[in-house]
């Protein structure tokens, strides 16, 4: 049984804004599978007195005090940007019209 | 999809059938200096792209830290809502597409909030209501699109949009309701009555400006209704972002109304998301949900938990303010006004000012009168919030002093007030350089008096016969020749002595 299958590939690519091919959703289906069965093996070793962990190190509260530090010009923050409108990042359209 | 023709149903007759199940989802923007985590500047109405660096702009390779300060002010938001603090907490990755945030997820907390299950009671018609409050989380805001093209300035129908990040990574704390049942004909009082007590809160606790108007406290309403004597609660919608109190309850009286209708003819309600139009006072439906909304949440690599330290909450419990319903009830009974002048004197946000002034030195009810009189009608017609008058609760005082002591009246103490607004300096210098001091030397007053007395001397005559009504005309003919600067009973007193009669 595979761990995890092609429509969940496809909802994926879909949510990462990815256009896979059908070929493609085969191809990585398989791949991703496989890379998922490497990582589960974790699952054997990680007993009932081995808590789940999302971060390697055991910090905690690492926080920085309220302080304003320089920043980017305008300038320098629209430079990489492909379409600059009024200073302002200008992005393609986002919603089609009211349906 | 368009939506088909919806009567509404009175509100009275949808209250007679249905029951009302509210819950209210309030962003509030945390006033620090810098941003959640970044050290970027967060004043408001900055020119667009001023405020923002790598870490704000989602450029490869940043790294967030979080601001200490939020962290804080979310643990005292919690705590003034009774809620427990979380012993151990991560933040969390929401993962979606918008050109407003442009890592392309949002830094939030998921299923393990900062603080959670607490409550807040509010007061509505004399009725105390208690809301339950599910969470309060810490997360980033967005940036501010413009839409342009179309008819409207919406995203709809729009050809392109404009994004500016000063906004994005300033901390935005959540504040989640449990449901709220059993509130009836009041639904829509109580989710504003609500609002309001979350914003005066928030004031007390001095973590943000919330100002309604500049977005820094917004509101989303979630509405169902379910028949009377029901059970099980009908889908919801919900109303985003009103910013004012008044949206807020009239969006609720709205949806009640609209939902009643569909349910009443036989339709279903749709769950989706819907927007509050503030001329019509009507709702229209937002983005539908094609599916559901998948944001694969996960634990932020990039930031370590928050551990609260017992004693670090213990500290900051013991240190909140006094609860604004308490606060009100207090400084009602100090000041001695009614339920109706203490409401108005929340209404214009003016309850912090008159008590400053009161503090230093005014009676409450001078302090009153300026505050919610001249002052009112001048941040009126300046568009100003009261707080934003260039004029310092002091000065207010001071005018009050020079009132009472009979070195201004009230007539010369709007001036003054006028020149303080005008930026002339304190309330002594603009007494000074406009000459506005009473006529106080009685000799300059008695000479005053000779002078009207002689140029009106048919008045004067039916004085002295007993006739001493007409005295009010020789006052006015004081009070003319110092340009308002006499202090008028006194002036009468001095006429009618020199005429020879007793008032
Ligand atoms: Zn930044």
């Amino acid at each position: 049984m595979s761990a995890i299958t092609r429509d969940e590939v496809a909802h994926l690519a879909r949510l990462s804004r990815l256009a896979l091919t059908d070929e493609e959703l085969d191809h990585f289906a398989g791949q991703l599978d496989q890379i998922i069965a490497a990582v589960a093996r974790v699952a054997e070793v990680a007993t009932d007195d081995i808590p789940p962990s999302s971060h390697a190190l055991p910090l905690t509260n690492v926080f920085r005090p309220d302080e304003v530090r320089p920043g980017l010009t305008p300038q320098q923050a629209l430079d990489q940007a492909p379409a600059v409108e009024d200073d302002r990042f200008r992005v393609p359209r986002i919603l089609g019209e009211e349906a | 999809m368009s939506t088909p023709t919806e009567t509404l149903m009175p509100f009275d007759e949808a209250m007679e059938r249905y029951e009302p199940v509210l819950g209210l989802e309030t962003h509030v923007e945390l006033g620090t200096a810098s941003k959640m985590f970044c050290g970027c500047p967060t004043t408001f109405g900055a020119p667009p792209n001023t405020q923002v660096c790598p870490v704000c702009l989602g450029l490869p390779g940043s790294l967030p830290v979080a601001n200490a300060k939020a962290i804080e002010s979310t643990i005292r938001i919690g705590l003034a809502l009774n809620c427990s603090i979380a012993e151990w907490c991560r933040f969390a990755r929401k993962n979606y597409f918008y050109p407003d945030m442009p890592k392309n997820f949002q830094i939030s907390q998921y299923d393990e909030p900062l603080c959670y299950d607490g409550y807040i009671d509010v007061e509505v018609d004399g009725e105390t209501v208690r809301i339950g409050i599910e969470r309060v989380h810490l997360e980033e805001d967005t940036g501010k699109s413009t839409h342009v093209g179309g008819a409207t300035g919406r995203i709809h129908g729009a050809d392109y949009s404009t994004v500016d990040y000063n906004r994005a990574g300033i901390p935005l704390v959540e504040i989640v309701t449990k449901p709220i049942t059993g509130t009836g004909r009041l639904a829509p009082q109580v989710a504003r009555a609500y609002v309001a007590e979350l914003r005066d809160l928030m004031r007390a606790l001095g973590v943000s400006d919330v100002r309604m108007e500049q977005g820094s406290l917004r509101c989303d309403v979630n509405v169902s209704l379910m028949p009377r004597g029901g059970t099980e609660w009908g889908t919801r919608t919900e109303t985003k972002n009103l910013n004012s109190l008044r949206s807020v309850e009239r969006a609720v009286r709205h949806e009640i109304e609209r939902q009643a209708g569909i349910l009443d003819a036989g339709g279903r309600i749709i769950q989706e998301t819907r927007h509050f139009h503030e001329d019509t006072g009507t709702t229209t439906s937002g983005r539908s949900k094609e599916e559901a909304q998948d944001y694969r949440y996960f634990p932020e690599p990039d930031l370590v938990p928050i551990a609260p330290d017992r004693e670090w909450v213990e500290k900051l419990r013991a240190e909140l303010p006094e609860p604004p319903s308490v606060r009100r009830r207090r400084l009602q009974a100090e000041w001695g006004v009614s339920d109706h002048d203490m409401a108005a004197m929340r209404n214009a946000d003016a309850i912090d000012l008159v008590e400053a002034t009161v503090k230093a030195g005014a009676p409450p009810a001078d302090a009153r009168k300026w505050w919610m009189g001249e002052l009112a009608r001048r941040a009126n017609e300046s568009g100003k919030a009261l707080a934003e008058l260039p004029i310092t609760p002091e000065q207010v005082a001071r005018v009050c002093e020079l009132v009472a002591s009979g070195q201004l009246n009230d007539k010369l103490a709007r001036q003054v007030l006028e020149g303080v607004l005008a930026g002339e300096g304190t309330p002594d210098e603009v007494v000074e350089r406009r000459g506005l001091r009473i006529v106080s030397d009685e000799g300059e007053l008695a000479a005053i008096v000779d002078q009207v007395i002689a140029e009106n001397a048919e008045v004067a005559e039916k004085v002295r016969n007993g006739k001493i009504a007409a005295a009010g005309a020789l006052v006015g003919g004081v009070m003319k020749a110092t340009k308002g600067k006499a202090d008028a009973a006194r002036a009468r007193q001095l006429i009618l002595e020199k005429l020879g009669v007793s008032g």
